[in-house]
């Protein structure tokens, strides 16, 4: 277990997690609850502030650590998570945390993203997605809907977009959550869960960029609409949703539908029992976005316990050192094979 | 076609050899690819069982070589080698595949007898290598390489003998290393001696690759290696593993440094050590990855955007490499900065003696991490060297956050006035300047002042070492000095520079080193440049030296 766990660190406040640096994203932007979130859950976590390190790359995102005062590195495009994979390798006592965005994390840090995430690292991802390059002002990404009309796409996005949950699934992370900006309490869980989990934990969150693509995820957020749109995922439980919880996803086959529980040919017995541990389930769970009928999973699709890469690396060096001993260095240079001249 | 080279003599060897004394050929392609480097009257051993005529056709000759009076300014030897190996192993019971495996035995057999020296260490090689898994190969070989020495011994196709006697060489303990090897035992060595742990971000790269290699065994020093989803990951690895307190380093060719490019301006603005290794090769783009080169020089020192000083060291053999990296090391703690630190090919995969040094006598690699709270400012500095303190993660007290946006003087906290911008390029690049003054003065060899100055970088140290000695010989006065620190210069370079009628800059390059003397120095230099993806040879480095005066003169 990291050396965190083993003392009681001093109880720690939300003021602890707040710098004296001025807020430069724009008023009304959902990063402000994300920050909010965060800021009201790490003094929760058995860590002392000196053991976070928050990590990030170029975007409206990666401003985040310069509002935590943290260690932190506001790094250069897309290279978050190989930033974050050296430190955590040198020092895996620390709770290292990245944070990025559609952009950052699906485009131009694509590659890193995936070979971190299946290495399963101790690295928590947090990936605002907002649909849109808000810093460059209002580009599409990789997450924007096709026909999306954008600065870049005057006439529509014809590229298919990625579904972040389904790309980390299919790189083998082995936790994978959605949450919402809009959705506070439910935020503060999924991060909870996130610190909790043994191994790379990617966290997609709905971010609504108020000045670019403003009410992307409304139907998901706001009151009138969120209940017959979403449906929470909570492990070893169905899945029910709707205002008076009246309807339920079933699964037919390999395929989800949306069934009401109130007509009397379907209950609560006959509906998709959530398995946070079934990868198979996820990804389906994932593709639920394709059918418009259906409501978006929010929640914790996968939790698997895997050896991280950090431990696996520490044990190769323990291994070789009990049974070389500790290296010696004169030995090394000297090599096996040398001579002598007077 | 493959194939090895080796020179060794009873003097000091400075480069694996310009031309050939011996060439000993397998098959007709192997003949005319190397022919051209056999001094006249050279000795030519061929397997002429392989000379049939399909090798031939695939050699692209229309005729056979040893019955066409071609060769006729060498001894030829021409031997049955695949029969003569066959006959040692006759009553072995082995398939002709695995005959004619131990072969190259035979002629290494024949070397030994040729030049008069013992079977012993071969004999200790083949017999740690096979006897302990197959006895049978162990055996073949063994009979191979003493039925070669044999023939030498019984025939009388050799009328000459050689006689080699030991070099005279510094006392000391000394081994034999590949540049490669060198470097990854000069990143441990600094790893030890600094008492940080060892951390490198690699990405495989020809020829590179084997620093990585080397590394990710030596887990028991505590070495860890990560080999990365690319270069770019790979540098960036190792500067999150340097803010987090490691001895961080990547390895890489030119075109991997390329791509590191932006992360290199990264390292610069957060003021971290970062050990960078630049093993060279043929470039542009893909290039020559197999061949050597210089041309990486001006990528090293000036190729990142904006105003992105660091330091570049570059190691003169195999053995340097050692000390280079090391030096690499010690400088990008010292400033907290990024050192590139440029071998090539031709190092990184040549070997050479190596005077082992003691570790007690390794200099120094202090390292202080800041621990104290009270006043501290993520870019004060120290006020000789300027570099800003280097507070690692888990040290309670010192939170900051550090980007790679500018940053005010001091606080470290983003700032986009413009003074201060202007006042941090400056001080970014008196920090490097003021390197100089942590490293020794170039030394002159020859006289400090006078007709011809050869200037070198990095692996063309033999050859223009070589080239001097002939020069020397023929009456002319020159003089060389060969540079390892290339960014900053050491701080007596212009006056040398100055002292010389003539600097001539001999590189395997268009010219690269050659434009930042020019540039600092305002010297009139003059360039040899041949970019051939191969070492310079001292002949002709020699012959444009003589050339030069000659035209100077007339």
């Amino acid at each position: 277990m990291p050396e965190a766990e083993q003392q009681t660190p001093a109880k720690l406040t939300i003021k602890d997690f707040q710098s004296d640096q001025d807020i430069r994203w724009c008023p009304g932007c959902g990063d402000y609850s994300i920050l909010a979130q965060v800021q009201r859950v790490f003094p929760e976590f058995p860590h002392r502030r000196e053991q976070y390190v928050a990590v990030s790359g170029i975007g409206c995102s990666s401003r985040f650590p310069y509002y935590l005062n943290l260690y932190g590195i506001h790094g250069i495009h897309g290279r978050a998570p190989a930033i974050a994979s050296g430190v955590k390798m040198v020092n895996p006592s620390l709770d290292v945390w990245v944070s990025t965005g559609d952009g950052d994390g699906l485009s131009i840090g694509g590659n890193h993203m995936i070979h971190m995430l299946r290495r399963n690292l101790n690295i928590k991802v947090l990936l605002f997605n907002n649909q849109i390059y808000g810093l460059t002002k209002g580009q599409y990404s990789p997450t924007s809907l096709l026909g999306q009309i954008t600065k870049s796409t005057p006439a529509g996005v014809i590229d298919f977009p990625f579904i972040p949950v389904s790309l980390a699934l299919g790189a083998q992370a082995t936790f994978v959550a959605r949450a919402m900006d809009r959705d506070p309490k439910h935020l503060q869980d999924v991060v909870r869960r996130a610190e909790s989990h043994h191994g790379a934990a990617f966290v997609e969150i709905y971010q609504n960029c108020n000045v670019f693509n403003d009410g992307a995820f409304f139907q998901f957020t706001e009151k009138e609409t969120k209940d017959d749109h979403i449906v929470y995922l909570e492990h070893g439980k169905p899945l029910v949703f709707g205002k008076e919880r009246q309807m339920g996803i079933r699964l037919n086959g390999f395929t989800p539908e949306a069934v009401s529980l109130k007509e009397g040919k379907y209950s609560a017995s006959d509906l998709l029992v959530h398995d946070e541990n079934d990868s198979t389930l996820a990804f389906i769970l994932a593709n639920m976005i394709h059918n418009p009928d259906l409501p978006r999973p929010m929640g914790v699709f996968l939790a698997l316990d895997h050896p991280t890469y950090e431990e696996q690396m520490a044990d190769q060096i323990a291994r070789a050192k009990s049974k070389k001993g500790e290296g010696d260095l004169q030995k090394l240079l000297d090599g096996e094979e040398n001579w002598v001249i007077k | 076609m493959s194939g090895f080279q080796i020179k060794f003599g009873s003097t000091d060897i400075l480069t694996p050899g310009d031309t050939c004394d011996v060439l000993v050929a397998m098959n007709p392609a192997a003949l005319v690819t190397n022919v051209e480097i056999l001094r006249r009257g050279g000795t030519i051993i061929v397997n002429e069982d392989a000379f049939t005529e399909k090798n031939l056709r695939m050699a692209g000759l229309s005729t056979n070589p040893l019955e066409d009076h071609s060769l006729e300014k060498f001894q030829v030897h021409a031997i049955g080698i695949t029969k003569l190996t066959t006959n040692a192993l006759a009553d072995m019971n082995l398939s002709t595949r695995f005959v004619d495996k131990t072969k190259n035995f035979f002629a290494l057999g024949l070397m030994y007898w040729m030049y008069n020296r013992p079977l012993d260490q071969s004999i200790r090689f083949i017999e740690e290598k096979f006897g302990t898994k197959d006895k049978q190969v162990a055996e073949a070989n063994l009979r191979v390489l003493r039925a070669g020495y044999n023939y030498g011994d019984t025939t009388e196709v050799f009328t000459t003998r050689f006689d080699v006697r030991p070099a005279k060489l510094a006392p000391g303990r000394y081994r034999n290393i590949m540049g490669n090897v060198a470097t990854a035992l000069g990143l441990v060595a600094a790893a030890r001696k600094s008492g940080l742990q060892l951390f490198l971000g690699s990405y495989p790269i020809t020829p590179a690759s084997d620093i990585l290699h080397e590394l990710s065994r030596l887990k028991e020093f505590g070495v860890k290696t990560f080999q990365a989803e690319d270069e770019i990951a790979a540098i960036c690895a190792a500067i999150g593993a340097s803010y987090a307190g490691a001895l961080a380093a990547t390895t890489t060719s030119g075109p991997g440094l390329a791509l590191k490019t932006e992360a290199l301006g990264l390292a610069i603005m957060l003021e971290l050590p970062l050990v960078v290794v630049d093993v060279q090769r043929g470039g542009p783009s893909t290039g020559l990855p197999t061949k050597t080169e210089q041309a990486d020089l001006l990528q090293a020192v000036l190729g990142r955007n904006g105003e992105a000083p660091l330091c570049v060291l570059a190691a003169s053999s195999p053995a340097d490499c050692f000390l280079t990296v090391y030096e690499a090391a010690r400088l990008a703690i010292k400033f907290m900065t990024p050192v590139i630190c440029l071998t090539d090919g031709y190092l990184g995969n040549g070997a050479e003696p190596w005077r082992i040094p003691d570790v007690g006598e390794l200099p120094p690699i202090p390292v202080t991490f800041a621990k104290d709270p009270v006043g501290f400012q993520p870019y004060a500095r120290d006020p000789g060297t300027l570099a800003r303190p280097w507070a690692i993660p888990g040290t309670p007290g010192l939170e900051h956050r550090i980007g790679g946006l500018e940053k005010q003087d001091v606080t470290g906290n983003i700032n986009y006035e413009p003074d201060n911008h202007d006042l941090m390029i400056r001080l970014r690049a008196r920090k490097i300047e003021r390197i100089a003054d942590d490293i020794p003065e170039l030394t002159v060899e020859g006289p400090a002042s006078g007709d011809i100055l050869l200037v070198g970088w990095g692996s063309t140290y033999g050859s223009i070492k070589s080239a001097v000695s002939g020069l020397r010989e023929s009456g002319h006065h020159v003089s060389q000095i060969h540079l390892r620190h290339i960014n900053p210069f050491p701080r007596n370079l212009g006056t040398i520079l100055s002292a010389f009628r003539t600097v001539i800059v001999p590189e395997i390059n268009s010219g690269q080193l050659i434009k930042l003397l020019r540039a600092k120095y305002l010297v009139n230099a003059v360039g040899f440049n041949v970019v051939r993806g191969l070492p310079l040879r001292s002949e002709e480095i020699e012959d444009f030296v003589e050339n030069h005066i000659g035209g100077t003169h007339a």
